[in-house]
């Protein structure tokens, strides 16, 4: 066979110029955002936090979570949703928004019988 | 089936076989070499989904000849004469923009062959194809979009990409190739004459390497020699030795 053809039509001036599209996240240049992963099961009722990964946009999130997530039949639904996007709540407020609620037992539906005929529930 | 159509059945069934096999070789090779960790793992899916569709081609071409040769005895005892893969798959990874073009470039003919496989006359292909399609379904669209975003990327990556494309365009070529083997095959409505499935694979890559911003090479010259195998490339011995050493070294060892 012949040599393979030399490097030489890279600098062809009737080639489109390309748009810096991957340049525009808001993340540095080198490196993709951050994706948290949602999946679905085949019997679950809801999508569970699986895990995180990086891409460059959220298409390929998909196709990555299901590459990186899926390979053993474990879902049939995924959603990923941009780490920077989700808003937590503060571990420094966990006095506050948590603590009231531990002397409560009564918001608890512990205190009622059970007549036998009901069986599990 | 008449001797010289078991014969070119063999063949087709080598040259499905040898394509998969070589390119899942090619690809395992990134393996914990790839740019991110989730390309990584979809290369590796990727080879693994080839990898199983060898064994399937292999093992029919293995009872079409007759010769008690199993799956691995193709894979492993054979040297590259008697390879029949086209020219593509055999080319060495170079850089990922290569990897990504030279998959992207195999995956949509790959896509189409089988599709028209999915209705052969013979019903052990068929129902290979049907499993197939499914895998390659996805691959073709992974790498079409990673051309996408690579060709229409940085300055950097459109160069690398529009190497790539330059580099292996000389190789598509064989893919659509047709000789007696084919129309054989074609004849007994066993697979589609690979020169059917042209105009569909050129009407996809205008549009593909429309939205990558690459511009297809003019000159549609064409190495051919692999699914032949009278004029493979160098690169084939090569990865041979590394894929087959164990065997060579440790004649029917197995785990």
């Amino acid at each position: 066979m012949t040599s393979p053809k030399d490097d030489s039509s890279s600098t062809n001036p009737q080639a489109p110029q390309p748009v810096n599209q991957l340049a525009n996240q808001p993340t540095s240049q080198n490196e993709w955002p951050l994706w948290e992963v949602f999946i679905r099961g085949q019997h679950g009722m809801s999508h569970r936090h699986f895990g995180s990964l990086h891409a460059a946009n959220a298409e390929m999130a998909i196709k990555n979570a299901r590459d990186v997530y899926t390979r053993r039949n474990e879902g049939v639904s995924i959603w990923v949703v941009q780490a920077n996007d989700i808003t937590a709540s503060s571990p420094s407020d966990k006095g506050p928004l948590y603590e009231p609620a531990e002397d409560k037992v009564y918001r608890h539906p512990s205190f009622y019988k059970i007549p036998d005929d009901i069986g599990a529930m | 089936m008449t001797a010289s159509t078991e014969n070119a059945l063999f063949q087709c069934l080598l040259r499905l076989g040898d394509n998969t096999l070589i390119l899942g070789h090619r690809l395992g090779e990134w393996c914990g070499h790839a740019p991110a960790l989730e390309e990584d793992i979809a290369l590796a899916n990727t080879a693994l989904d080839l990898m199983g569709q060898t064994r399937h081609w292999l093992t029919l071409a293995g009872t079409i000849e007759g010769q008690g040769r199993s799956e691995d005895d193709l894979a492993m005892l054979r040297d590259v004469w008697d390879f029949r893969n086209v020219l593509l798959v055999e080319q060495p990874n170079r850089d990922y923009g290569h990897t990504l073009m030279r998959q992207y470039l195999f995956d949509h003919y790959h896509l189409l062959m089988l599709h028209g496989l999915c209705d052969s006359s013979d019903s052990r292909l068929a129902d290979i194809a049907a499993k197939s399609v499914k895998e390659v379904t996805y691959h073709a669209e992974r790498s079409a979009e990673l051309v996408i975003a690579l060709g229409d990327g940085t300055e950097e990556s459109h160069r690398r990409m529009q190497d790539a494309l330059d580099r292996l365009f000389p190789f598509v070529g064989e893919m659509f190739e047709t000789d007696a083997i084919d129309e054989t095959m074609a004849q007994s409505g066993i697979a589609p004459l690979p020169s059917s499935l042209r105009p569909a694979f050129d009407t996809q890559l205008d549009q593909v390497l429309a939205e990558a911003t690459l511009s297809k090479p003019t000159d549609d010259f064409a190495h051919q020699g692999g699914r032949t195998g009278s004029r493979h490339s160098e690169h084939l011995g090569h990865l041979l030795s590394s894929m087959q050493w164990l065997q060579r070294a440790y004649p029917g060892a197995q785990w």
